[in-house]
């Protein structure tokens, strides 16, 4: 490595989520995981040691370009409210908006990364009437905008990238970073909302443990029931955009495996579904959000059939917590 | 001729969210503070008109380090809505779930928010610098180079138990989503014994239990004396908080309250002024929004409670309303816990003072970690693999009133909601770090922090005065629950 990439996080108006899960990034916490990308983390307000006018003072070099910043991190939506004065979320000790901070830092930097659903596209504060006026840094929902304006574009000529999820993936933070500092990190990698394409090429669905009662429309019915969270309790993951279930959480975890819904986390206005979260939305008895690339006519007659052929020991087990009936063993062969 | 000259200090790093104190400094003392929380996300009003289910997606996004304390906030609180019951297994699941949230916070404060200000250059020429900057560094210590990953590793029970951390849906209100098989308890037992073992090999240097049964001052000095400073970092920090005088710093008001958790720790209010235990009502709580930047006049309880921004408020200074019981300020957390649950060597810590103190609070965690990795082993152990883990979920067109309390890390939270016809009519949330870093009330009494602030060293030429900095953390303020 020739220098260290300079990363800047801030916690705009987040929960904190992104950068608790983070720190358990590849087991060994978020600084030791960018450290071997050579990435260094010049402020975090949870992580670093400075406080109070210390801080202060590297933002203040940044935002005047007496110190270069490699990355901008924002953590959280940018609130303009009320009245579009930001005035909802103010940097403490500063007296001035993180809605302003934010757009004085993103002019510095030669890449911008929104870390988290909010970030990319206002997430959850902007549920419901959006009273905070929440925003993400180039979207508000799924509309291209956001608190830097439609034609943003960082130092380097990218635009933001939306490392989105509810809380993402501690990996999606640490590789895009080190795709982003090893200069590998093209235009051509972004999908149409800003995602990394690492992460969005794949559905949730993929590698699901559930993949079985799914093919059978083996439904669970009821919370910790084994079968698949389609068709009865709002599971999204045959449209939500990540590789959940192909590189698992904490370990060994995903949504799915622990026996609740995909909300699609990844994806703008996830917060604000027609329904109940854990409820599937339907239409004379069929789900209304369908896998995306697959005509309608034939995933209601794969359906059909599928569930005719549906084996006693799947359908029995997608009814109960655990296995019920186990796998049948085929005799063994008389010579 | 006393001088008066105010300082403002903020932002605070390592602490969770965003804070600001404004500190009145007479002869290098702080005469009064103000604390301010500076941002305000509206959840509960995001709440309103969902569908009662919907607060189990939306209420853990408050807070990304208490979240699960937030889940079973709501789960109880729509439990109890429409009278729904757990069985054994989902109660067990739920609170290792909550247990793991909990002990991890607690790791996680000491070694990431709270130590490193023990290694800043400030202190350097102490006895003991050398050994806190070689293990606290901020980030690059060697407490947290064993201790992150035993953390991350620690949390792969969250992986099994709720697929995730934070923001997971597994707790509801009729028990867990995720049925535990026999392998599966056999894995959560290695993996809360791969974490017992670094707590005793780096953090204690000792049993859990022997720790744990440390029950006067006096066995705390003498178990703190039997090793070097720096045989395990909780002696570390022991020689530092004798030689700063910690037990004397950050005083907090003398009523400490727990709503009780898991069974193990018991519920009540603890005066430490001389009343002694009594019990602690959650119908006595009322928010004041005198000094918050919230439309409204008397204080309300929280089933009454309203959420109305108004950012030009006269005399206002913090978005947090300002709890209290029966009018008073209370400290919740640990201490509170412990103290509350009768540990003797709790009480005997804010016995000596008559509150909660720097180190009082710090031990207080500490203490709690030692009895909570034990029960947790017990509560695997009584796992049932095979028995049920959920009830049916409850009817969702549900009217009604109903209180979630819960004992996250950092103290008692409470979320009141109102249903009617299957939707949310009304939610109100009192987090922890709302009880301890409220603004002052009507009455002009100023919040747990904005006590213990009081009389705290802030010497010339300090931006951010380091004393100040170790009161604040101390209560390991969780400040995005503050608000919410």
């Amino acid at each position: 490595m020739a220098r260290d990439y300079g990363v800047l996080w801030l916690q705009a108006g987040s929960c904190g989520g992104c950068t608790m899960s983070a720190l358990a990034a590849d087991d060994v916490g978020l600084t030791r995981a960018l450290g071997r990308f050579g990435i260094r983390l010049l402020w975090h307000p949870a992580l670093s040691e400075e406080s109070g006018a210390d801080a202060v003072a590297i933002l203040d070099d940044i935002a005047a370009g007496r110190v270069a910043l490699d990355c901008l991190c924002v953590e959280g939506s940018v609130l303009f409210g009320p009245e579009g004065s930001g005035r909802f979320q103010v940097l403490s000790g500063t007296g001035r908006s993180m809605k302003d901070w934010v757009a004085a830092l993103a002019a510095k930097a030669r890449h911008v990364v929104a870390i988290g659903a909010c970030a990319a596209y206002g997430g959850m504060p902007a549920a419901g009437d959006n009273s905070t006026d929440a925003r993400g840094l180039a979207f508000s929902g799924g509309d291209p905008g956001g608190a830097l304006g439609r034609d943003f574009r960082s130092v380097s000529g990218l635009p933001v990238i939306n490392v989105s999820g509810c809380a993402p993936h501690p990996g999606w933070v640490v590789e895009t970073l080190a795709a982003l500092a090893a200069g590998e990190f093209g235009p051509e990698r972004l999908d149409s909302l800003g995602r990394p394409r690492a992460v969005a090429d794949h559905l949730a669905h993929h590698g699901c443990s559930r993949n079985e009662f799914y093919e059978f429309k083996a439904s669970a019915a009821r919370p910790s029931d084994r079968g698949c969270l389609m068709e009865n309790l709002g599971c999204r993951a045959t449209q939500a955009p990540g590789d959940c279930n192909i590189r698992r959480w904490n370990g060994s975890g995903s949504c799915t495996d622990a026996g609740f819904t995909c909300i699609n986390c990844t994806s703008p206005g996830f917060e604000s579904p027609a329904g109940p979260f854990q409820e599937t939305a339907k239409i004379a008895g069929i789900p209304v959000g369908l896998p995306v690339d697959m005509p309608k006519a034939w995933f209601v007659a794969l359906a059909a059939l599928s569930k005719s052929a549906t084996p006693n020991r799947v359908r029995t087990n997608a009814h109960a917590d655990h296995v019920l009936v186990p796998p049948a063993r085929r005799p063994p062969k008389t010579p | 001729m006393t001088v008066t000259s105010r300082l403002i200090v903020g932002p605070f790093n390592r602490v969770e969210g965003d804070l600001e104190v404004t500190l009145d400094i007479q002869d290098a003392v702080v005469a009064e503070a103000r604390v301010t929380a500076p941002l305000y996300r509206g959840f509960e009003r995001i709440l309103l008109a969902r569908p009662v289910s919907d607060a189990l997606v939306i209420a853990p996004r408050i807070c990304g380090i208490c979240s699960v304390s937030q889940s079973v906030a709501a789960a109880r609180a729509l439990a109890r809505v429409s009278g729904t019951d757990q069985p054994a297994n989902g109660r067990l699941a739920a609170d290792l779930i909550l247990a793991a949230e909990n002990a991890a916070d607690h790791l996680t404060h000491f070694v990431l928010f709270f130590m490193p200000d023990f290694a800043r250059s400030c202190y350097a020429g102490r006895g003991w610098f050398e050994a806190a900057r070689r293990r606290f560094a901020a980030d690059l210590g060697e407490a947290s180079r064993s201790l992150l990953p035993a953390r991350a590793r620690f949390l792969h029970l969250m992986g099994i138990l709720a697929g995730k951390w934070p923001h997971s849906l597994a707790l509801q209100p009729g028990g867990v989503t995720k049925a535990v098989d026999a392998a599966e308890r056999l894995r959560l037992l290695s993996i809360i014994g791969e974490f017992r073992e670094a707590l005793e090999t780096v953090v204690f240097a000792d049993r859990l239990e022997n720790f744990a049964a440390l029950d006067s001052l006096a066995a705390l000095a003498a178990w703190a004396d039997a090793r070097p400073m720096d045989h395990g970092d909780a002696r570390l920090f022991l020689h530092i908080g004798r030689d700063l005088g910690l037990d004397r710093l950050g005083r907090g008001p003398g009523l400490l309250a727990s709503s009780g958790s898991f069974g193990l720790f018991a519920a009540g209010l603890w005066n430490a002024d001389g009343g002694g235990l009594g019990p602690f009502d959650p119908a006595r709580i009322t928010e004041d929004v005198a000094c918050a930047w919230m439309a409204g006049d008397a204080p309300l309880p929280p089933f009454a409670g309203l959420t109305l921004p108004d950012a030009d408020k006269p005399g206002a200074y913090s978005w947090c309303k300002a709890p209290r019981l029966d009018g008073k300020v209370v400290e919740v957390g640990a201490l509170a816990r412990q103290v509350v649950d009768g540990h003797p060597l709790a009480r005997a810590l804010v016995g000596a003072g008559g509150g909660g103190s720097v180190l009082a609070r710090v031990v207080g965690r500490l203490l709690e970690l030692a009895r909570l990795i034990p029960a947790m082993e017990d509560w695997t152990r009584n796992l049932r693999p095979g028995e049920p883990f959920c009830l049916a979920p409850p009817d969702t067109a549900v009217t009604g009133a109903a209180i979630g309390m819960v004992e996250a890390a950092r103290g008692t939270l409470g979320h009141w909601l109102s249903a009617r016809d299957g939707r949310i009519a009304a939610y109100q949330i009192v987090a922890p770090t709302t009880w301890n870093f409220s603004p002052r009330d009507a009455a002009g009494r100023p919040g747990a922090l904005e006590q213990a602030l009081v009389g705290t060293p802030a010497l010339p030429g300090e931006a951010s005065p380091i004393a100040v900095q170790h009161v604040v953390r101390s209560f390991d303020p969780c400040m995005v629950c503050t608000v919410h």
